[in-house]
Parts: C-alpha cells; sequence; structure tokens
C-alpha cells in the first residue's frame, strides 16, 4: 500500500507493524466486518417481515393458512441450523439451477446424477464466467435467505405470542365501536403487541449477532474466518511471517462483539421504554406514575 | 441407429459445452502453503497457482480462482461450484470412487510426524487435518486421531500440547520445522502415502480431463514442472 511495504522482510518495528496491518489480507479482513454489519442490517428486517408474516398465517381464520403459519414455526425451529446452512443452502442453490434450465436448457436431462448435479452452462447461478462479485454477492443473497427463512420461524413464534398477549377486553371492546377486524388489528392489537414482543425479539438479536460466523459455511468470509486465516502462523513462503497470533485476533473479534451486543442492548432498553408509554403493563403503569 | 444417434447429439452436446465452457473455476483451499495459500494481497498463491496459470495457459482455457473450506471441497465440486479441485489433494482409490483426478502433478511424497521432542508418543495423540489421507493413516495406526479444519491448527494442536505429534506430508511440514528454531522436530519413520496429487475433476467432465492431462504431460515432458518443484519445495524434493 505504501512505498515502504515494498519490501516487507527488510523492515521491522513499527513500520513493519503498519505495513502489515494495511496489506490486502487485512483490508479483506476489514471490509468482511462491512459484510457482517450489512448482512444484520439487511437480514434483521427481513427476518421480522417472514416472522409477522407467519404470525399473521398462524392467526388466521382459514385453516390451511393457520396451519401453513403454525407448520412453519415448528418445523424450522425444530431442525438444527446447521443442517439448515449445510444442506438446505445447497438444495436451494442446485433448486433455483434446475427451474432455470428448465427454461434456458436446450436438454432436460434429470440433472441430479449419482453424487453429481449437472445442468447446462447457461443455467448456472450465476454464470460460470460472471465476475467474482457476483458469485459473492450471490453467495450473500442465499445467505440473507436462510438466515430470514431460520429467524423468521422464531420471530412468527415470538410475534404470535405477543398478539395474544396483548389484552382481549381492548379488542373486544374496539369491536363494540363497531371497527372491523382488520381495523381492530391495525389500531389496537399492532401498536401495542411491540411491547411484548421486544423481549423475545431482542433474544433474537443477540443470537443473529453471534451467528454471523456460520456465514462461512455459506462460502462468505466473515470476521472469524479471516481472523483464524490471519492469526495462523505463517512461514517465510508469505511476506510477512509471523508465529500463531490467533489469540490477539479473537481477543479483537471480543471485543468487536461486546461492544455491538453493548450498544445493541442501551439501543433495545431506549426502545422497551419508548415502547411502554402508555401501556397496560407493569413498566408502562411505573412510567406513569413517576410521570405524575 | 439409436446408438449413433444418441452419441452424435451427445457429441454434438459435448463441443456445444466445451464452446459455452469458457471460464473454467478452480477450486483450493487457501490454507496449504507452499502448495496454496492467500498471500498477502489477499490472492490464491504457492505452488499451484503457477502450476494452475501454467496449465490453463497450455490448455488455451481461461480460468478463475475459488477458494473453498477443505471438509467440503467435494461435495462442492460435484454440486457444479467449480470444475477442477486444485488443492494438494493426493490421488486415493477411496476418492476415486467419487471424483476422477488427473495425472499427478506432484510425485508421490512422504508423510511425516512432527513433535516438540524426540521421544514423542507417536501411538497416542496424533494430530492431522480431517478427510486427509494423513489422517486415516493416524487412525489405522492405532493412534488416537485428533482432526482439525486447517492443516495450520493441527501444528498449533502439537505447539499448545494438546497432540503429541502431528501427522501430514513432509512438505508442508518441512518449512514449518525449519523456521521453529528448534522448537520442532521430525520423529518417527517417513510414510509414503497416495499416488502423487493430482486435479479432481467431476467423473463426467472427461473432456476437460483430457486437456489438463495434456497439459500436464507437456509441462512434464520440457521440465518446467520440475523447475516449479524446485521454486516453492527447495532441491531435495522429489521431481518427476
Amino acid at each position: 500500500m505504501f512505498a515502504v511495504c515494498a519490501d516487507p522482510k527488510a523492515i521491522e518495528g513499527l513500520t513493519w507493524l503498519s505495513c502489515y496491518l494495511t496489506s490486502g489480507k487485512h483490508l479483506d479482513f476489514y471490509w468482511s466486518f462491512v459484510t457482517v454489519l450489512l448482512l444484520l442490517a439487511v437480514t434483521a428486517p427481513a427476518a421480522l417481515a417472514m416472522g409477522f408474516g407467519g404470525a399473521m398465517a398462524a392467526r388466521s381464520r382459514i385453516l390451511p393458512l393457520s396451519l401453513l403459519g403454525k407448520g412453519y414455526a415448528a418445523l424450522v425451529r425444530g431442525v438444527p441450523d446447521i443442517v439448515f446452512f449445510l444442506f438446505f443452502v445447497i438444495a436451494l442453490d442446485q433448486g433455483l439451477e434446475y427451474l432455470k434450465s428448465l427454461a434456458v436448457c436446450a436438454d432436460h436431462a434429470w440433472p441430479w446424477q449419482g453424487l453429481e448435479f449437472r445442468v447446462c452452462q447457461e443455467a448456472k447461478v450465476p454464470l460460470g464466467a460472471s465476475s467474482a462479485f457476483w458469485h459473492q454477492a450471490y453467495g450473500f443473497a442465499l445467505a440473507v435467505f436462510t438466515f430470514a427463512l431460520v429467524f423468521g420461524a422464531f420471530a412468527a413464534n415470538v410475534l404470535y405470542g405477543a398478539m395474544n398477549a396483548v389484552p382481549k377486553a381492548q379488542l373486544e371492546t374496539a369491536e363494540a365501536y363497531g371497527m372491523s377486524h382488520g381495523q381492530v388489528f391495525r389500531r389496537v392489537l399492532m401498536p401495542q403487541m411491540w411491547v411484548y414482543a421486544l423481549p423475545g425479539l431482542s433474544n433474537l438479536w443477540m443470537i443473529l449477532i453471534k451467528a454471523t460466523p456460520l456465514l462461512f459455511l455459506l462460502g462468505v468470509k466473515d470476521i472469524v474466518y479471516w481472523a483464524r486465516e490471519l492469526g495462523g502462523s505463517k512461514t517465510q513462503a508469505y511476506e510477512y511471517p509471523h508465529p500463531d497470533w490467533r489469540l490477539w485476533y479473537f481477543l479483537g473479534l471480543l471485543v468487536f462483539y461486546l461492544c455491538f451486543t453493548k450498544v445493541s442492548e442501551i439501543v433495545l432498553a431506549r426502545l422497551s421504554a419508548r415502547l411502554s408509554r402508555g401501556q397496560a403493563t407493569a413498566a408502562g403503569e411505573a412510567m406513569r406514575r413517576a410521570g405524575a | 441407429m439409436k446408438k449413433i444417434l444418441l452419441a452424435t447429439t451427445l457429441l454434438a452436446l459435448g463441443t456445444g459445452l466445451a464452446a459455452a465452457q469458457d471460464v473454467v473455476r478452480l477450486g483450493t483451499e487457501g490454507a496449504y502453503p507452499p502448495f496454496n495459500f492467500i498471500n498477502d494481497a489477499g490472492e490464491v498463491a504457492g505452488f499451484e497457482r503457477d502450476v494452475g496459470d501454467e496449465l490453463c495457459k497450455r490448455a488455451e482455457l481461461t480460468c478463475e480462482w475459488v477458494t473453498n473450506e477443505w471438509d467440503s471441497i467435494i461435495p462442492n465440486l460435484q454440486s457444479g461450484n467449480y470444475d477442477v479441485i486444485i488443492a494438494g489433494m493426493s490421488i486415493t482409490d477411496e476418492r476415486e470412487e467419487v471424483i476422477d483426478f488427473s495425472q499427478n502433478y506432484f510425485p508421490p511424497a512422504a508423510s511425516a510426524y512432527v513433535a516438540l521432542a524426540a521421544d514423542a508418543d507417536l501411538k497416542g495423540t496424533v494430530a492431522a487435518q480431517i478427510s486427509t489421507i494423513q489422517a486415516g493413516y493416524v487412525a489405522e495406526s492405532g493412534a488416537t486421531v485428533l482432526e482439525f479444519a486447517t492443516p495450520d491448527e493441527s501444528v498449533a494442536a502439537v505447539r499448545n500440547g494438546e497432540a503429541a505429534a502431528v501427522f501430514a506430508d513432509k512438505d508442508f511440514l518441512a518449512p514449518i520445522v525449519a523456521e521453529s528454531n528448534g522448537e520442532l522436530m521430525f520423529v518417527g519413520e517417513e510414510v509414503q502415502l497416495g499416488g502423487g496429487v493430482g486435479l479432481g475433476l467431476r467423473e463426467s467432465d472427461t473432456e476437460l480431463k483430457a486437456k489438463f492431462n495434456t497439459a500436464i504431460q507437456s509441462m512434464k515432458d520440457d521440465g518446467s514442472l520440475n523447475a516449479l518443484i524446485e521454486k516453492h519445495f527447495g532441491p531435495e524434493t522429489a521431481k518427476f
């Protein structure tokens, strides 16, 4: 990166360290923090949306829809995460390519031949000739979808419980005023359910933060992968040989995760206070008394 | 008649594929110096990078490098995420059952034990990388095998006392022992395992395999392969 870094084996001390910490590989490491944060920023709303859909379906008066919602939450919550991240993703990838092959390939041979999966080159997602960026973006998209599916099932259960926790008397009162089901849901149930859902959802958020190293199983290089790769002892074959430094890299990650979860806790505590205001809960009542 | 028709269709399809297959994706582990590793610029480097690039040039293929975890490197080849495994993979009968190998581009090499002390118990706990011929050998030798996801971790296990010794390719261990300031040493007998290192390909990719076999042969014939082996592994390593 800098001119002094041209010959890393000739420099030492602080210069060596500054060159080492700005090597191309370290820049990849720093970027992977952005990848993880981006994944969380995209996955959290997606999982919440999936969960909301699941909870709404589970509450539905239409039996098949209700069964679908309940089945989704029960099935996905019961399957170990590792199975999802190892097998579901490969199945999803192959399923997409199979569907695409039906549209674009000349021959429609069954692609699963023994241990191999073969579709024509045009049906590859992304195409073999696409740049590395698209391959990474595709891996990232698969990761977001899988995370949203898994965490959405947990969120569905939390939200389903929260919807049932809103006092029934309030819903009945709303109906007595002549509101339709939709109006009751939007005006009375929705604004009040979040305070009941928040403890469960904040747990999920914390677990999601710590589940991001599963990204590596999906071929996305995350911070834990890079910490392990950079920290491992390096021989003279590398430009910057060093002994086993994994301890320092993992300590760095520890600090990152602790800071991140601490900030999350602060934000969630404020959100909880904001949502409790004026609610018919113990926390809301305490706030009313303190204010009075 | 039907057979001839089928054969011509397959042939036509085959050539069609070859034309469309303008990019060959090479899958490697990127954690096995000096065979393959991620250099400090964040790119795949090492012996196999040089060999792979040269082979692609000779076979007139456009190649792209991909890294994949060692443990799932064969399933991802079969699933079509890349077309070739070039990751220091020894040719063995077990692997031949699920994938095809090109001819070897690295001669059959010795595996060796490395430990902290000369009297290390090689029948005790021995570290090895998961799904390698070395891990299989240790398990059969009667020792307790301790498997790790990356080769680097298996060496670290010896340094921190978790395992009495590590068993791996001698060519991988040699620079580590040489640079350990006498902390690590080779112990016990060397063992010859596997039929050399070859490219792993899907069993159906016969055409690609033929292209690479021709390219490897031409590199063996003009001595350029030996030159690359000497460049990365030093003058004492076995050559063709």
